[in-house]
């Protein structure tokens, strides 16, 4: 095959396909080419049970930007999401906790379990935005970096550092502390109630193999926050049919620019002459050539794998292997006769439509935890639950539902190895359900179909190295210019003209697209295609 | 002090924000919960119901119905089908625009109009040597509009009606539930979605009908709030907010003819003689002197105005019916007059009256806006009208 492209990008997830969309704008000449049958990576809805639409993987639309909305036209190419704007928290003795958009509501539900707290609250959600918008120039541009001193990156991070000018120690206090603590420790500084510092916590965990009293957690407590950085255009959301929507609507685009997708396509290895990508090769032997190749993969797939770790300089190879993947989570799809029962709570709430967090308090979260170190999953699992039948009927039949459970943790390398998780799939899946019984008595009752995904089976069927859905941990010093390598934060490798694009990237994982739009636009200003 | 509306009993429990507004006379609901937000998304995820009994509600009948109408709107009614509605508009002499609404034909000699305004005298004066009758039948009708994409799904549940073959801007008899009904596939939200005629005394059962299907389909009650963003986003003018009825006004500024409106497409000028032909056909030759556009704020300078003063973007998540003038090269050349923030789109849209030269899509103007205290401006740029409109209004 001969036919010479700008750019291949591997993989057609949501980032993958962003790149490939932003360089088609530009007038290039893009190849996406894609392992599995479907597009979308992680970003997919799938009929699993006839009926029922699960957003098998991601499941929320965390921080989408909405430049990239505008740009790419993604609502005209079927984008459609809709907030979700409450969080549920139950409790086992029967009460619960509703926070959402109307203060007052808060203010009220929070002051069962402590009026300080109530009062606290508000000043809380105002201080995280205030830092969250400090954060938005830095998940908006390519990060800078510190040990490379061009005019250009001291331009950058000038303009970056001009946000925290002037704003006072006490923010910079804050931030220091946002930056080291844990979620437990900084969350107590402003609260009492653990009924409030429980669910509030869990932000700080999802995605990590840490726990919530673990340093760092903190600062993954504000990445989330920053989803609500828009003030009312909060970006927390569910998409209509699923998350796999989002995929589809930019792959849309994508064609409508021009870009050619191929999907049943896996790429076995970079094709390289003198250090240099030229294409790839596929599994069936299939070559094709670009000026650029564009990964989408995690970064240990796409070194490790498709370039290998003999085409690699030793210490960057080592950097990589260095870097976090460790899945810590599964999910739970379930389809639902009817709409589940939490006690104390009306069937017509809003909370129902809400993110339902069963995140009890401390030592719930921990244990957790402590069943996670030393390779267990957790006996009695934290789980963020959404039910987008209720907003979206379209993904269940009348009258019926789905759930989508977020479980942590579940940790890849079992005690007994990952390919374990084949022999535990059930009995873990098991301990989600007996869990949510105590929450929800009468859950079990109304299963229709229930579908378990291990860590392993995230590595095997999407190619999430050990599951990680974010592509490499998003702890502190896997993050800004450590994401992926020291060195390596913009995009580009040490293999000229390999970019990396995916959530292995800056400013890292969520259906946010960022990494795929940043990588778009760094190399079309370094004129790389 | 406004009255029930017939399905008052129904929809107050649904109303826990007690946020009423007078609507013609009527309480109509300007958002059930919290916020209205979850009513908004229903529109376009799920079906939206809305009391619309307000709206004002004629029956003509008799062998010179389809005579009148043609006299009296800008367009002909004689060659219409039996079962098709159209939206039209009617003007006074002069060629400015009374109200707008929609016109259903039931019968041969037999037509439903629905209007803003009360119209009844409008009608009997050009009605005047027609062999007509003309009633009001707004107080003894009830009426809902079910917009969304699971509206078609809830009434094909509860009605008779052969919804699979009613086509964009038909209308049909329907049983629903043992009473007589009508139902028209046309609304206000740009979206699939049904208006639904009754009896006035029937409106409890037929409210409890339709809720009681509706609930597997997401159906949530909408109010005004709601509405008002989706007929934004679908690009709907709205009399006395986008434009003023002529009659109510003093002075000519203020009025406007069909095609400063954007209605040129209900305007058949080469037939009988109607109101205000004269008028719009000299009107139409010399070209309008305004046009009614859709027009996007710039948002990247939107945030950069509210970062000059270390805000983030402070936008109210209504819509808004405030006039706010645009200008190009410092000079004034005319005003948004429904502004939304769309959720789904993620634009700032806005329904524009504009001087025609700056009509043209693409055009940049400045709109105004304000931060914070300071009046400052914003790029808005002209664009297609709708800003939304999904494949599904039309289809099967």
């Amino acid at each position: 095959m001969a036919t010479t492209y700008d750019a291949i990008v591997v993989g057609a997830g949501h980032n993958g396909l962003t790149c490939a969309a932003y360089l088609a704008k530009a007038g290039r000449k893009v190849l996406v080419l894609e392992r599995r049958q479907s597009i979308g990576g992680a970003t997919a809805s799938e009929q699993i049970h006839p009926g029922f639409t699960f957003s098998t993987c991601s499941y929320v639309v965390s921080l989408l930007r909405p430049q990239i909305i505008r740009d790419l036209e993604l609502s005209k190419h079927g984008l459609e999401i809709m907030p979700l704007d409450w969080t549920f928290s139950p409790f086992e003795d029967g009460t619960s906790l509703l926070r959402g958009p109307d203060p007052e509501m808060n203010r009220r539900n929070i002051a069962r379990f402590s009026r300080k707290d109530a009062e606290r609250y508000p000043l809380f959600g105002q201080a995280m935005s205030e830092l969250g918008r400090m954060m938005k120039p830095i998940i908006e541009s390519p990060v800078p970096e510190p040990s490379k001193l061009t005019p250009s990156s001291i331009l950058e991070a000038l303009r970056i550092g001009k946000q925290f000018k002037g704003v006072g120690e006490e923010w910079l206090a804050a931030n220091l502390k946002m930056m080291t603590m844990s979620a437990v420790d900084f969350l107590s500084e402003w609260f009492e109630s653990e009924r409030l510092i429980g669910p509030m916590s869990v932000s700080g965990i999802i995605g990590t193999f840490l726990g919530i009293r673990s340093p760092g957690t903190a600062y993954v407590l504000l990445h989330h926050y920053m989803g609500e950085i828009d003030g009312a255009f909060r970006a927390w959301g569910l998409q209509k049919g699923g998350t796999g929507g989002v995929a589809m609507a930019i792959a849309r685009s994508a064609r409508s620019l021009g870009v050619e997708i191929k999907t049943g396509c896996p790429v076995d290895k970079v094709l390289m002459t003198a250090g240099e990508a030229r294409g790839v090769v596929l599994q069936n032997g299939d070559e094709y050539y670009a000026k650029a190749v564009v990964s989408g993969a995690d970064p240990h797939r796409t070194f490790l794998g498709l370039v290998g770790e003999d085409r690699l300089d030793a210490d960057f190879a080592k950097q990589i292997k260095r870097f976090k993947m460790r899945g810590s989570s599964g999910k739970v799809n379930l389809a639902l006769d009817s709409l589940p029962v939490f006690p104390g709570l009306d069937q017509e709430s809003p909370a129902l439509r809400a993110d339902i967090t069963i995140a009890p308090n401390i030592d719930f979260l921990e244990r957790a935890y402590d069943d996670a170190k030393y390779g267990r999953f957790s006996r009695e699992p934290f789980m963020d639950c959404v039910i987008p039948s209720l907003t979206d009927p379209s993904v269940a039949p009348p009258g019926k539902h789905v759930m989508s459970i977020f479980v942590q943790y579940a940790p890849y390398n079992l005690k007994e190895g990952p390919a374990d998780w084949e022999n535990q799939r059930e009995a873990f899946g098991d301990a989600v359900i007996d869990t949510l019984e105590r929450f929800s008595p009468g859950i079990k009752d109304r299963i229709l179909h229930r579908h378990v995904l291990t860590p392993w089976d995230l590595e095997q069927t999407y190619g999430l190295t050990e599951g990680n859905i974010f592509h490499g941990e998003l702890s502190l010093e896997q993050l800004a210019f450590m994401r992926p390598a020291a060195g390596w934060a913009r995009y580009r490798t040490p293999i000229e003209k390999l970019w990396l694009c995916g959530s292995g990237a800056h400013p890292g994982g969520g259906i946010m697209a960022a990494p795929g739009q940043l990588c778009a636009r760094t190399m079309l200003k370094a004129r790389a295609v | 002090m406004p009255i029930h509306s017939p399905f008052h009993d129904r929809v107050a429990p649904y109303c826990t924000s007690f946020a009423w507004k007078d609507w013609a006379g009527y309480y109509a609901v300007s958002h059930y919960g919290e916020t209205h937000l979850p009513e908004y998304w229903a529109f376009r995820e799920a079906c939206a119901i809305t009391d619309i009994t307000p709206l004002f509600k004629y029956e003509i009948k008799g062998r010179d119905a389809a005579r009148l109408l043609s006299r009296m709107t800008v367009r002909g009614f004689e060659k219409m089908q039996v079962g098709r509605v159209a939206y039209t508009c009617w003007c006074d002499a002069k060629g400015k625009v009374i109200d707008d609404g929609t016109v259903s034909r039931l019968g041969e000699d037999y037509f439903f109009v629905t209007a803003a305004e009360p119209t009844l005298s409008w009608m009997s004066r050009l009605g005047r040597g027609f062999e007509v009758e003309l009633l009001d039948v707004s107080e003894r009708t009830g009426a809902l509009s079910l917009q969304g994409p699971t509206s078609r799904d809830v009434l094909k549940q509860c009605s008779d009606a052969n919804l699979d073959a009613l086509k964009f801007f038909q209308t049909t008899p329907a049983k629903l539930d043992g009473m007589g009904v009508q139902i028209s596939r046309t609304g206000y939200s740009g979206d699939l979605g049904y208006e639904l005629w009754c009896n006035a005394d029937d409106s409890p059962k037929v409210w409890d009908a339709i809720m009681a299907v509706g609930r597997d389909y997401g159906i949530e009650p909408a109010g005004i709030e709601a509405l008002d963003m989706v007929r934004i986003e679908a690009g709907f003018i709205m009399l006395g907010v986008d434009y003023y009825s002529a009659p109510h006004v003093t002075i000519d500024a203020r009025r406007s003819s069909p095609y400063e409106i954007g209605l040129d497409r209900c305007v058949k000028l080469d037939r009988g003689s109607f109101m205000g032909q004269e008028a719009l056909r000299a009107e139409a030759a010399r070209g309008a002197e305004w046009k009614m556009v859709g027009v996007e704020a710039d948002w990247l300078e939107l945030e950069r105005l509210y970062e000059s003063y270390n805000l983030p973007p402070g936008l109210a998540p209504a819509a808004s019916r405030a006039a706010v003038p645009l200008y190009s090269d410092g000079k004034f050349v005319g005003q948004v007059t429904s502004t939304v923030w769309s959720p789904l789109l993620k634009r700032y849209i806005s329904l524009a009256s504009v001087k025609a030269q700056y009509a043209g899509i693409g055009t940049k103007l400045q709109l105004e806006h304000t931060a914070l205290y300071e009046r400052k401006t914003v790029t808005a740029t002209v664009v297609e009208r709708p800003f939304f409109e999904p494949e599904r209004k039309r289809t099967p």
